[in-house]
């Protein structure tokens, strides 16, 4: 284990427990801990346990020739640099799947097709785990769609590797079946000057709980992530990010926002921002927005800071969940729009205003589309 | 001819300390045709009238009547009041992020009308209004109202104004924050509004400067809810020269 402990940082940020590649470091959660308090874990059981999970998920993809497509072995995912899992879920994932998918965007390649990679799971009572790595080359740019569909008890561990001054544009897409149960970890490595958009869009599932990492390997990197989830009856949607300010002069800037409407259902949204003592003149902000839609839900948003030096570009963060803001719709019925498309207005305006930015045409129009379904049942 | 009729109006609004008396029986009589300025000081009630009227949440009428064309507008929701033929331009316009202003424009025509514009000449329509205040073509992609600065916002009241043609408008402090060739090109909107020759205005503000481009047919005086003093436009030039001191006095304020 001695190349995985090497690759093994330690966060020393309070708010995190220790990452490790080792299982019997994460033991079974009890649902007390800090970062389980918020999960139904009954319906996480089979992940957490690691039981009967010999299911696959049905691959797609239309990788180009330029982009290699392999298997390594976890000593060799761990020697890319693979961050440690967080949790046990992630964890399992990197113990079961053993092999990680590798998909490697060759140095200075610049791919102008977005690549798409849909996995599709066989059915609800399924379990299966899976461990991708994606490797993007130094200087290169690229787009890549990692879209779930069908139903599935599924646990991920995705890392993404971002070479120097490389651009890419990463969009993972939740878009199952109302029974699906989706966990894992979503970890960013953030090369010097490197430039990464990503956008978390949770739209169907029973439960969806990612862990979301980002930190930096050099100077200069920018992060922008964004997040859409609906969250409809009975539906637990959880984020949990975490943002490793561990380099100089990079920047961050989270937004993720979410509909919730229905009995039951429930959002989790954590947001921490570690800025190291060497991070000087970083720039971060973080904001998570929910609107509550019908009575019934329930919307966690916790940001937390965690500053070690004052040297700072700036550092903020913002969490709002409420109902619709009042003044909005009198400004638009004010003007002869009826009540229920002024609240229509106002949603299409508060999700439009992240999809816009998404800039992949396809995903844009499966969101909008996934939003207007929403919109039919606002009132 | 139409006729907007604000007879013996109280209202109330909603404070930590309980229900706050704002408007202690305001009488006032717009006809098509005519301009009305309402001119007070801070906290006299001015705004208090306007948001009540348009039938702002906030505001809980207690009192009285307001009726357009015969038609009683407090028993209406905000956009059956807009439906009625009420616009407010508001002082501070609100910011909805993601809603364009084109979409939101198109949004309110067709609630207005009953059906969608033509497209063709809708957007033309559009251009030129914008064209007319000052803003171009790019100002409808731009989410309503947000990152506007304090002038563009008041021009996207008055485009709003020209493109929806209300029977009446009440314009809060339309010139507040404006420089002098903004508050121009608004008034100049205004001015074309009213000279349709069918249309009502109530033109709320604090200052007499905009009354230099907008002439008034008729001066109200407002202090501590009521409406204590109205006149010609000579009696805005008094105020122009005495201030409010006088009529304050006058109220026991």
């Amino acid at each position: 284990m001695s190349a995985l402990q090497a690759a093994t940082e330690t966060v020393a940020s309070h708010l995190h427990p220790t990452p490790s590649f080792d299982l019997a470091d994460h033991p079974l959660p009890t649902g007390k801990e800090e970062v389980w308090r918020f999960t139904p874990l009954a319906r996480l059981k089979p992940l957490l346990t690691g039981e009967f999970c010999d299911a696959f998920l049905d691959w797609q993809d239309n990788i180009p020739s330029t982009v290699i497509r392999g298997e390594i072995t976890l000593a060799e995912a761990a020697e890319l640099g693979v961050p440690a899992p967080m949790d046990r879920i992630a964890a399992m994932a990197v113990d079961k799947a053993k092999d990680a998918v590798l998909i490697d965007v060759p140095r200075g390649a610049e791919i102008a097709e977005p690549i798409v990679i849909s996995l599709r799971g066989p059915g609800a009572d399924a379990t299966a785990f899976g461990q991708f790595v994606f490797k993007i080359g130094a200087h290169s740019s690229a787009t890549i769609v990692l879209r779930h569909t069908g139903s599935v008890r599924y646990g991920a561990s995705v890392s993404v590797l971002v070479g120097e001054e490389a651009k890419l544009n990463f969009v993972s897409l939740q878009d199952w079946t109302d029974d699906a149960v989706h966990a894992g970890q979503h970890s960013f490595r953030i090369g010097r000057g490197a430039q990464v958009k990503s956008v978390t869009a949770s739209l169907g599932g029973s439960l969806i709980r990612l862990m979301e990492t980002a930190s930096f390997d050099g100077p200069g990197g920018e992060l922008e992530q964004f997040g859409v989830y609906f969250v409809d009856a009975g539906q637990h949607v959880e984020h949990r990010l975490f943002v490793d300010h561990n380099q100089p002069n990079t920047a961050s800037n989270v937004d993720y926002r979410g509909a919730l409407q229905g009995k039951g259902a429930q959002a989790v949204w954590v947001g921490d921002v570690l800025i190291r003592k060497v991070a000087e003149n970083i720039s971060t902000y973080e904001s998570n927005k929910n609107l509550v839609l019908t009575d019934g839900c329930r919307a966690e948003s916790v940001p937390n800071l965690e500053i070690e030096t004052g040297e700072i570009q700036g550092a903020g963060h913002s969490s709002t969940t409420g109902r619709f803001d009042d003044e909005q719709l009198f400004y638009l019925r004010s003007r002869g729009i009826p009540e229920a498309e002024a609240r229509r207005l106002v949603v299409y305006g508060f999700f439009t205003d992240i999809i816009r930015r998404i800039g992949i045409a396809e995903i844009e129009e499966r969101l909008m589309e996934a939003l207007e379904k929403e919109l039919e049942q606002v009132l | 001819m139409s006729t907007l009729e604000i007879k013996d109006l109280h209202v109330e609004v909603e404070t930590e300390s309980g229900p706050k008396q704002i408007l202690k029986g305001v009488d006032l009589v717009v006809r098509s045709g005519e301009v009305h300025a309402i001119m007070g000081p801070n906290g006299s009630g001015k705004s208090t009238m306007a948001y009540s009227i348009a039938g702002h949440p906030k505001y809980t009428i207690t009192q009285g009547s307001v009726k357009l064309d015969g038609v009683e507008l407090t028993g209406l929701s905000v956009d059956e009041r807009a439906k009625a033929g009420l616009f407010l331009a508001m002082q501070y316009p609100i910011e909805v992020p993601g809603v364009s202003v084109a979409n939101f424009l198109r949004t309110a025509k067709t609630a207005l009308d009953g059906e969608a514009p033509k497209v063709r000449t809708w957007v033309k329509d559009v251009n030129a209004a914008l064209d007319r205040l000052g803003l171009d073509a790019t100002f409808s992609s731009r989410s309503l109202n947000e990152g506007f600065s304090g002038g563009e916002k008041k021009r996207n009241e008055i485009v709003q104004l020209e493109l929806l043609n209300p029977k009446f408008a009440i314009l809060d402090e339309t010139d507040s924050g404006l420089d002098i060739d903004a508050l121009r090109i608004v008034s100049e909107g205004v001015n074309r509004y009213t000279s349709q020759g069918d249309r009502g205005v109530l033109l709320i503000t604090h200052y007499t400067r905009i009354l230099n481009y907008i002439k008034p047919d008729f001066v109200h005086v407002f202090v501590d809810g009521r409406v204590v003093a109205e006149g010609g436009p000579e009696l805005a030039e008094n105020l122009e020269v005495e201030g409010y001191d006088k009529f304050l006095k006058l109220a026991g304020v």
